[in-house]
C-alpha cells in the first residue's frame, strides 16, 4: 500500500464519540462505546448480526438518539437542538443496505433533490453537479431511469452518488454490499475504494473482510453493544488481542 | 397461434390451426359453466334471465317506446318507455329552480367547468403557471354568470341555484377542500408532535362515526347559532364545507393507509439528506402514498359525487332532488322511472369517466410517466 493511495489522516478528530450508550426499553443496545474519526480516517466496524454496529452509526446522524455519552461531529455536540442536528446532517452522507432510493424519482431527480431543496441550487447546476458523480460512479447513462429498473449494484452506486451530491465530508455506510449478489459486490466496493482514495472520511460497517484490509486505517469489533477491540488493519487481522474478535476472525475468514 | 378466434361454434374449422384453442375453449366452457348438473342448471337458469330481461328492455325501452312528443296522452297510449318526459322536463331537471330565460347562463358555465376540469386532468397541463390562471378566469367567469348582478347580467341568489350546476359546484367544492382537509388529518395522525395526533383522531373518529345528515344539520342549523349576531355564512357554502369534512374524515384513513405502506427507509434517506419534515412529506411520502391509495381514494370521490343530493335539506335541488320535484307534475308523473333512468344516465357517466381516468392514472404511474 503505497502513501498516495491511503493519504494518512489528519490529527484532528471531526468525529468523537465519548461514553455513548443507548437502550431500546430495559435492553442496551451500546454500552459505553468511545470512538474517534479523524479528518480522512478510513474506520471498518465489524462483528456479528445483533452486536449494534447500525446503532452505533446512526447514532452519528441521530437517525438513533443515544441516551447517555456524548457524540461531536467537527466539535459541534449532537444534542435535541434541531439546528445542530441539521448542520451535522448536512456534514454527513448515508448509504443503507437497502439502497433507499427514492422510487418515484428518476436517478438524475433522487440526485438533484437534496441540493437543490436544502442547498438552494438552481436545477441546471443541481443536474451538472449531479452527472458529475454519476460519471464518478460509472452510469451516467443512467440518469434517466428509476431505480427499480436498475440491477442492486447499479442500485447502491446511484445512493453513493446521491449522498456525494450534498458534499458531505464524511460517508457512514451500513453494509452497503450485504443485499447485493456477489457479482455485483465488486462494482460497488471499487466505487467505495475511489472514494477513499479520494481522501474522504468514512466508517463502513461492513464484513468484507478484503476491503477492512486494504482500505481501512482502523477496524472496530463489535459485540453485544460494546467495541471489543479495535487497531490498525495489519495488527487486528494479524494479531487479534481479544479471544472473541479471533473466533469472529476465524469465522467469517474461513469462507 | 393465439390470435384464431377460438369460439366453440367454430370449433373444428380453428382445429386444423389450432387444437390446443379449440381444446381451451370447451375446457373453459366445461370448467365454468357445465362442470356438473348443478352448475348446467344454473348456467341455464341465468342464461334464461339474462334473455328475456334483455328482450324486456328492447320491447319497453324500444320497440313500444315513445321517443317524441308533446302530449302525454300518447305515453299513457303507448305500451313501452316515455322518453318524451325527458324531452320535456330536461330543463327543469337539468338546472332545477334557476330562472328558466338565464338556462343559457348554466350552459356556457357547465362548458367552462368541463373544459377547466379535462385540462386539470390532463398531465401535459400540470403546471401552476398554467393551472392558476386557468382555475382564476374560470372560477371568476362561473362566479359572474352563476350569480350575475353585473354586466347586465340578472341577479340570481344561490337559493335559487340547482340541477347539474349545482351538483358540479357541490362535487368540485367537496374535492377541492375536502382533499387537503384529508392529507392535512392523515399526515396529523401520524405526526410526531402528540397534539397534531390527537386533534386529528378526534376529529376523524367524531365525525366517522355520525351520518352525514347529522354534520349536515350541524352546519346548517347549529353552527349559525355560534357565530356573532349579524354575521352570516352562506348557506351553500356552510353545506360543503360540512359535505367536504365527512368526505376528508373517510379519505384522511385512505391515505394514512398510503402513509403507512411507505418503509421507515425512505424516511430515513430523506433525514440523512437532512430535508425537513415538510420537504420530506411533500417530496417523497406523500407522492409514494397517493399513488398506493389512488384506488381507494378513486372510490370516495366517486361516492362524494352522489353525496351532493344532501343539499335538499337546504332546499336546494340538485340533478336528482329536481328530477323528483319535476316528477310531481301530474300529467307526467307516470314516467318517473324514465326521468330516473336519465339521472342515473348522467351519474353514470360522470361516476364511470372518473373511474375510466383513475384507471388512467394508475396506467401513468405504472409507465413512469407521473
Ligand atoms: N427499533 C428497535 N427496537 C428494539 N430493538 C432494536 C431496534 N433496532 C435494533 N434493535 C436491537 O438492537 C440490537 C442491535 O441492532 P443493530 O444495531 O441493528 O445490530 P447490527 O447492525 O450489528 O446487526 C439487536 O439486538 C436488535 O434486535
Ligand atoms: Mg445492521
Amino acid at each position: 500500500m503505497t502513501q498516495s493511495a491511503k493519504p494518512g489522516p489528519s490529527a484532528d478528530p471531526v468525529i468523537r464519540m465519548s461514553h455513548v450508550s443507548k437502550w431500546y426499553g430495559h435492553f442496551q443496545v451500546l454500552h459505553d462505546v468511545s470512538l474517534d474519526v479523524r479528518k480522512g480516517e478510513r474506520v471498518v466496524v465489524c462483528g456479528p448480526s445483533g452486536s449494534g454496529k447500525s446503532t452505533l452509526i446512526r447514532c452519528i446522524n441521530r437517525l438513533e438518539v443515544h441516551q447517555s455519552g456524548q457524540i461531536f461531529v467537527k466539535g459541534l455536540e449532537m444534542t435535541d437542538n434541531v439546528k445542530n442536528i441539521d448542520t451535522i446532517r448536512r456534514h454527513i452522507g448515508m448509504v443503507f443496505q437497502n439502497f433507499n432510493l427514492f422510487p418515484h424519482l428518476t436517478v438524475l431527480e433522487n440526485l438533484t433533490l437534496g441540493p437543490m431543496l436544502t442547498r438552494q441550487m438552481k436545477k441546471s447546476a443541481a443536474e451538472d453537479l449531479a452527472m458529475h458523480f454519476l460519471r464518478k460512479v460509472r452510469i451516467p447513462e443512467q440518469s434517466g431511469k428509476y431505480p427499480l429498473q436498475l440491477s442492486g449494484g447499479q442500485q447502491q452506486r446511484v445512493a453513493i452518488a446521491r449522498s456525494l451530491c450534498m458534499e458531505p465530508e464524511i460517508m457512514l455506510f451500513d453494509e452497503p454490499t450485504s443485499a447485493l449478489d456477489p457479482e455485483m459486490i465488486k462494482e460497488v466496493l471499487d466505487t467505495m475504494i475511489e472514494l477513499a482514495e479520494s481522501g474522504m472520511t468514512m466508517i463502513v460497517v461492513t464484513h468484507e473482510m478484503g476491503f477492512a484490509r486494504t482500505v481501512a486505517d482502523n477496524v472496530v469489533f463489535m459485540a453485544d453493544g460494546r467495541k471489543v477491540e479495535s487497531g490498525p488493519p495489519e495488527e487486528f487481522f494479524g494479531n487479534p488481542r481479544e479471544e472473541r474478535t479471533r473466533a469472529f476472525l476465524d469465522q467469517i475468514l474461513k469462507h | 397461434m393465439s390470435s384464431v378466434p377460438s369460439s366453440p361454434l367454430a370449433a373444428p374449422a380453428a382445429a386444423a390451426y389450432d387444437p390446443d384453442a379449440r381444446l381451451s375453449a370447451l375446457a373453459w366452457l366445461r370448467a365454468n359453466l357445465f362442470s356438473s348438473v348443478w352448475q348446467s342448471l344454473l348456467t341455464l337458469a341465468v342464461a334464461f334471465v339474462l334473455i328475456r330481461f334483455f328482450w324486456f328492455v328492447l320491447d319497453w325501452g324500444v320497440v313500444n317506446a315513445v321517443f317524441y312528443t308533446t302530449d302525454p296522452d300518447v305515453c299513457r297510449a303507448a305500451t313501452g318507455a316515455c322518453w318524451a318526459v325527458i324531452a320535456e322536463k330536461h330543463r327543469p331537471m337539468l338546472f332545477g329552480l334557476y330562472p328558466y330565460d338565464e338556462h343559457w347562463r348554466l350552459v356556457l358555465m357547465m362548458a367552462i367547468y368541463l373544459g377547466t376540469v379535462v385540462l386539470s386532468l390532463w398531465p401535459r397541463c400540470w403546471n401552476l403557471r398554467f393551472l392558476v390562471p386557468l382555475w382564476i378566469v374560470s372560477s371568476l367567469s362561473i362566479g359572474v354568470l352563476m350569480f350575475g348582478g353585473v354586466l347586465g347580467l340578472r341577479y340570481v341568489p344561490t337559493s335559487e341555484w340547482g340541477g347539474l350546476p349545482l351538483t358540479m359546484l357541490l362535487f368540485t367544492g367537496t374535492v377541492l377542500i375536502g382533499m387537503p382537509v384529508a392529507v392535512l388529518l392523515a399526515l396529523g395522525r401520524r405526526a410526531p408532535l402528540p397534539v397534531a395526533r390527537g386533534v386529528s383522531v378526534v376529529f376523524i373518529e367524531a365525525l366517522r362515526g355520525v351520518p352525514l345528515i347529522t354534520i349536515l344539520f350541524v352546519a346548517v342549523n347549529v353552527f349559525p347559532l355560534f357565530l356573532p349576531a349579524g354575521v352570516e355564512v352562506n348557506k351553500l357554502l356552510r353545506i360543503t364545507v360540512g359535505i367536504a369534512i365527512f368526505f376528508a374524515c373517510y379519505q384522511a384513513e385512505v391515505i394514512r393507509g398510503g402513509l403507512q405502506a411507505i418503509p421507515r427507509g425512505q424516511y430515513e434517506a430523506a433525514a440523512s439528506l437532512s430535508l425537513s419534515y415538510w420537504q420530506t412529506t411533500r417530496r417523497i411520502i406523500l407522492p409514494q402514498a397517493l399513488r398506493i391509495s389512488l384506488p381507494a381514494i378513486t372510490n370516495h370521490i366517486i361516492a362524494a359525487m352522489k353525496n351532493t343530493s344532501f343539499v335538499i335539506i337546504i332546499g336546494l335541488f340538485d340533478i336528482l332532488t329536481a328530477t323528483t320535484a319535476v316528477m310531481q307534475d301530474p300529467l307526467w308523473r307516470k314516467f318517473y322511472i324514465e326521468a330516473y333512468l336519465f339521472v342515473a344516465a348522467v351519474y353514470l357517466f360522470f361516476g364511470y369517466a372518473l373511474s375510466l381516468y383513475a384507471r388512467q392514472v394508475e396506467k401513468w404511474i405504472a409507465s413512469g410517466r407521473i
